[in-house]
């Protein structure tokens, strides 16, 4: 496996975290209605989204790497 | 005598040399961070059940610091991004945005070992006490002195002990419920009564020797993996010249370490933060 090919899979696990982490922050909120655990969601959704074009954006720049 | 396969691919693995090497010793790396991941879910899910400390079994919560903690995991995330544009930048031939991205990759690691030393120092300062009334409670010892303890307290002929309680949550009595949000009234504590003293240091609760180990280890890789990437940044970049698919080589096998190293912490960050 490439390096390429295991940041993408690095990436994913990233993406995973980011919107774990916003579940967590908003469920939270949800409970305690604290300002910074709202931000905190929100914060970690957007990063997760982009880390999603970053992973796409990627994919496309590194074409001709092979991922083995 | 030139050593083969260092650029080209063996036939039978498809593979150079140095990227097997590299999965091999991953491999192995996943096993040890593994067994320890399998310790700590086993030490958690055996925890007793209610409050600490007033239950000394049971499992702390909201000790760490989440939002260090979330900056250290986005800190190590772009590291992970610039050690790959480093890569990319060689494959591309760019030599100066290689320098660039690596510059930035080794001052991610440098932040996180940082952050981390200054999260230990926060543990190593922070003290659980318990009183002859059965009173429990954490707090700080005026100062911020670490790693004190009874004997600490008898060496230096201390007659009471100026503590700042933490919020009541981990005030209470053996026994009782969490109360409210709200500290503990500060008073000196007579020696006399204290029948015990520790810092957040490993020997004092099981989560803090798991937590300990875990962390610990993954920064002795964090700082490895800086090493290797602060040679090819500086001495070993001179191989560009000479051998430059060879070096593209070398940052890519690097690279590979990095990402297993940030993956591990990907994993690392909820299970001992949020969990």
């Amino acid at each position: 496996m490439s390096l390429k090919a295991f940041h993408l899979v690095f990436i994913a696990a990233s993406i995973g975290l980011a919107f774990g982490l916003a579940v967590w922050c908003l469920r939270r909120y949800a409970e305690s209605a604290g300002q910074s655990d709202l931000i905190w969601g929100c914060v970690s959704g957007v990063t997760g989204v982009a880390l999603i074009i970053y992973g796409r954006a990627v994919v496309k720049k590194l074409k001709k790497i092979s991922l083995l | 005598m030139e050593i083969p396969y260092t650029v080209e691919a063996r036939k039978d693995t498809g593979l150079y040399n140095a990227k097997v090497g590299i999965w091999l010793f991953l491999a192995s790396e996943v096993m040890l961070f593994g067994a320890l991941f399998s310790s700590y879910i086993l030490l958690r899910v055996g925890a007793a059940s209610g409050d600490w400390p007033a239950i000394s079994l049971a499992w702390p919560h909201g000790l760490l610091n989440i939002p260090i903690g979330t900056f250290n995991t986005a800190v190590l995330i772009s590291s992970s991004i610039t050690v790959v544009m480093a890569w990319a930048s060689l494959k591309m031939h760019d030599f100066g945005k290689f320098k660039l991205y690596m510059g930035l990759t080794l001052l991610c690691a440098l932040g996180f070992v940082s952050i981390k030393t200054y999260e230990y120092h926060e543990k190593f300062t922070h003290y659980e006490v318990r009183l002859q009334d059965g009173k429990i409670m954490t707090g700080h010892i005026q100062g911020s002195p670490m790693f004190w303890d009874l004997k600490t307290l008898a060496d230096k002929k201390i007659t009471a002990l100026d503590f700042h309680p933490d919020a009541a949550k981990h005030g209470a009595k053996a026994g009782e419920a969490p109360a409210a949000k709200e500290h503990a009234k500060h008073a000196p504590i007579p020696v006399g009564e204290i029948t015990y003293l520790s810092a957040f240091v490993p020997k004092h609760h099981t989560f803090f020797a798991i937590y300990f180990t875990l962390t610990a280890l993954h920064a002795l890789h964090v700082i490895g993996g800086a090493l290797v990437m602060a040679f090819l940044w500086l001495p070993g970049a001179k191989m560009w010249k000479t051998d430059p698919e060879r070096f593209t080589n070398r940052v890519e096998t690097a690279g590979l370490f990095w990402h297993f190293v940030d993956l591990v912490w990907i994993f690392l960050f909820p299970v001992l933060y949020l969990l």
